[in-house]
Formats: C-alpha cells, sequence, structure tokens
C-alpha cells in the first residue's frame, strides 16, 4: 500500500470507531433535545480530524479528499448531524487549502488548526439576497485604525455558537456591488455573535443552526486573497455538495439497513412462509443504488479534476455538481419513506430499532440548503448551453 | 454602462454582466457567428471581456479552417 492508502485506511479506522461507539450511541439524544453532538465532536477533535486534509507539508495529516468523503458516508450513517458539522467545517478547510495561494497569514493559520483542531463554521447566508451566495449585503468598512468591520444578518450559522472560527462571506468595500465578495476567516473569540432566533427544528437538530448577527473587525490579511468569484465555483460549491451527499447517502443507507433487519427478523420469525415487507425492501434498493451511483460519480468527476482549476470553472461541471445536489437531495427522503414503508408502524414509532423517523426528518432538509428551486433555475440556464450533459 | 466606454479588455462582469446574462450572450454569439462553443471553452474566464470573446472566437474559426 502506499503512504496516503495507509494514512486514509488509519484514518477512516478512527472515524469508524467513533461513528459506532459514540455518534451512534448519542444520535437519538442529539435529536430529541437539538443539542449539540459535543461527544462525537470532541472524540474527532481528539483524532485530529480537524486537520485531517491538511497537507503534510503544513503539518496536517494528508488525508484524502476521498477519504474525507467516505468518513462523511460513515458518521451520516450513525449520526446526521454530527456527519454534517464534520463535513461543513472539512469545506471551509478545503477552500482555506486551495484558496490561501501562499499567504503567509493563511499558512500559519493552517499551523494553528493543526495545532489547537479548530472547528470552522461558515457564515455564508444572509437575510436580504433570497438565498443567492453569491451576492452579500454587509461590507467590508475600513475603519480609522486601517482596519475593517462588518456586521452581517445571517438567517443560519451551523454550529455558531460552538466554532473556534468563522469564515464570512462579504462585499470587498461599502461600493463593492453585490457580487464583488470576499471570504474572510475571523476568530469566534474576536466576533460579537448575537442570536436572532431559536433553534428548534424537524430535522439536522443537533446541528444548531440559528440566526445571528455576526460583527468583527479585521485586518486586511484575514481576507482569503483569491475572489468568492472564483472560491465557489472551483471549490465551496462542489466540496459542499459532495459532501452534503455523502452525509445524505449514510442516512439513507442506515433508513435501508434498519428495513433490510427488520425483514430479516420477520423472516426468521416465520421460515419459509411469504414476507410482503421483502418485496417492498426490494424496491427500496433501486432507489438507494441509484442515489449511491450518483454520489459516487460526482465524487469520481470532482477526484479526476483535481486542481485543474480551468475544468473546474467550466459550466459543464458547474451543471453536473448543481444536479448532484438535486439529484441526492430529491432522493434521500424517498429513500427513507421507502424505508419507513418496509418497517410499518415499528418504523413509526421512535424508540424501536427499526426507527426511521430521525432519517427522514434528517433528509428533509437536503432540499432546503441551498433551495433547490433556486439550482433547478440555474442549471436550467446552463441546459441552454451546455453540449455535453 | 455605455458601450461606447467600454474597453474591450474590461471585465464584463464587472460592468454588471449576470451567469444568466452570460448564458444569453454565448447563445447570441453561436447563433451570429455560426458556430458551437465547446464545453472546455464555455467558462467564466472566456467571456470575462469583448478581448477574450473575440480570442475565442478566432480561435474556433482556426480549428474550422
Amino acid at each position: 500500500m502506499t503512504v496516503t492508502a495507509d494514512r486514509d485506511a488509519a484514518f477512516l479506522a478512527g472515524i469508524g470507531k467513533i461513528a459506532e461507539t459514540i455518534a451512534a450511541v448519542h444520535a437519538d439524544d442529539v435529536d430529541r433535545n437539538a443539542r449539540f453532538p459535543i461527544e462525537a465532536v470532541t472524540a474527532l477533535r481528539e483524532q485530529r480530524a480537524f486537520s485531517a486534509l491538511v497537507p503534510t507539508e503544513h503539518g496536517g495529516e494528508g488525508v484524502s479528499f476521498r477519504a474525507i468523503a467516505t468518513a462523511c458516508f460513515m458518521l451520516g450513517r450513525r449520526c446526521g448531524a454530527t456527519a454534517m458539522v464534520f463535513a461543513m467545517h472539512q469545506i471551509q478547510v478545503a477552500t482555506i487549502i486551495r484558496h490561501s495561494e501562499g499567504s503567509s497569514h493563511f499558512e500559519e493559520y493552517l499551523r494553528t488548526l493543526v495545532a489547537d483542531q479548530r472547528l470552522i463554521a461558515s457564515v455564508t447566508s444572509e437575510i436580504g439576497t433570497g438565498g443567492d451566495m453569491s451576492r452579500s449585503v454587509a461590507a467590508l468598512t475600513p475603519t480609522a485604525d486601517g482596519r475593517a468591520s462588518f456586521e452581517k444578518q445571517a438567517p443560519t450559522v451551523s454550529y455558531g455558537a460552538y466554532a473556534d472560527d468563522l469564515l464570512t462571506t462579504l462585499r470587498a468595500h461599502p461600493d463593492a456591488a453585490p457580487g464583488e465578495q470576499v471570504a474572510v476567516l475571523h476568530r469566534a473569540n474576536d466576533t460579537t455573535l448575537e442570536p436572532s432566533g431559536t433553534w428548534d427544528p424537524l430535522g439536522m437538530r443537533g446541528t444548531c443552526s440559528p440566526g445571528f448577527t455576526v460583527k468583527a473587525e479585521v485586518t486586511a490579511e484575514q481576507a482569503l486573497p483569491a475572489p468568492f468569484s472564483a472560491i465557489a465555483p472551483e471549490t465551496m460549491v462542489p466540496v459542499s455538495h459532495i459532501l452534503w451527499s455523502h452525509v445524505w447517502l449514510g442516512i439513507a443507507t442506515d433508513a435501508f439497513d434498519r428495513a433490510r433487519a427488520f425483514v430479516r427478523a420477520a423472516a426468521r420469525r416465520a421460515p419459509g412462509e411469504p414476507v410482503p415487507a421483502a418485496v417492498k425492501l426490494s424496491h427500496v434498493m433501486t432507489q438507494l443504488s441509484m442515489l449511491r451511483g450518483e454520489v459516487h460519480r460526482a465524487l469520481d468527476e470532482y477526484v479526476a479534476a483535481a486542481d485543474d482549476r480551468e475544468r473546474l470553472s467550466t459550466m459543464a461541471f458547474a451543471l453536473h455538481v448543481n444536479n448532484l445536489k438535486l439529484a441526492a437531495s430529491e432522493q434521500v427522503p424517498r429513500v427513507c419513506q421507502g424505508a419507513m414503508g418496509v418497517c410499518g408502524i415499528v418504523g413509526f414509532k421512535n424508540d424501536t430499532p427499526f426507527s426511521i423517523g430521525r432519517h427522514l426528518r434528517d433528509a428533509m432538509s437536503a432540499s432546503l440548503m441551498v433551495a433547490n428551486e433556486r439550482l433547478h433555475q440555474t442549471n436550467a440556464g446552463l441546459l441552454l448551453i451546455a453540449k455535453e450533459v | 454602462m455605455d458601450v461606447e466606454t467600454l474597453a474591450d479588455d474590461a471585465s464584463l462582469y464587472e460592468a454588471g454582466m449576470t451567469s444568466h446574462a452570460s448564458v444569453n450572450v454565448m447563445l447570441a454569439l453561436e447563433d451570429t457567428f455560426d458556430v458551437e462553443f465547446p464545453d472546455e471553452m464555455l467558462k467564466r474566464s472566456v467571456f470575462e471581456s469583448v478581448a477574450s470573446i473575440s480570442s475565442a472566437l478566432a480561435q474556433l474559426e482556426t480549428q474550422a479552417a
């Protein structure tokens, strides 16, 4: 085995242990109380999983992106909220790694991330943009002492109250157009986070994502050198859609596994007799396999493009990666509902080994994380001009 | 935005062209010049300015010749 394969295998063995022995144990309590999955997050931190993607030349673990995606899937099978927190953190890390462009400030930051295992949240959504991440209202505004301040009204900041650092999109200066954005990294300790709402959602309850008014003062070097108009298509959007989809695939896979366990138990109780639910289970498997096929295909396409930024910036790639998000987010609730149909009332109840309620509710969040209708609108335009789809 | 004052190398995106508008520009160019932009040319940098569009069209003409 190569060094990378060894590293990936060791990393995933650790993730598997955390998923099985910690995330799974607390998943129902995290969900019921809409509380942060602190046990699993602490274990991930102790395993140095927060810097797993950081290349070894910056002192990190140098785990492959493919292994990070697999980790999202494995955690998603046991606790959707833990997996989503992990995935979102890795999105910020991937963004910083690729778009630091030799900035000494960010290279130093990566070393701090490795040493302190800091958890990074993102502040990308904003009230007044209609859910369009590629536009901002809040702007970096120069202060008298040569720094810049901002105040942003975010409708949701996932695990905002638990993050060590925040990556916030803003207009580059007060006169900048809505689309002229930068991404600024700032410490939670140097930031005022005023909650602007409560958190009692249908699913993904452990991500603890209420609204916040985010205020901070930063220096120029805290903005990633690349404009957000390059960061979004080359890294943030594809990595988000791929890692989220792996989390969702994990949730759907566990829903299917529970339905399969239910059918096997029924078959064992009455050997030789037909189990009606077994046929339903076969139908659910076809749905799950289509989801898995699309999620893996998208990962392969992204990994094959690697650091070919020209390829990542084509409309064809944007079309594919948006389609992944749309297809996966629409398919996940279908699989979970199908699994619930297999289990019947014991799947509907919240306290059986075959409960699917949490999975179904978590799955419902998928089409809202970047509204599907907005992405369909974007892809409708891209389809007019794309050649191979 | 006044077309007369827009330099050939000025950013169309900075002049206010949205992604949605850029798709319409691409369709109109394909129609007018009777060409098809291959997928690898359909990206922001190619449609950044009048100059980059001209050079892409020239490239397509050379390939066709």
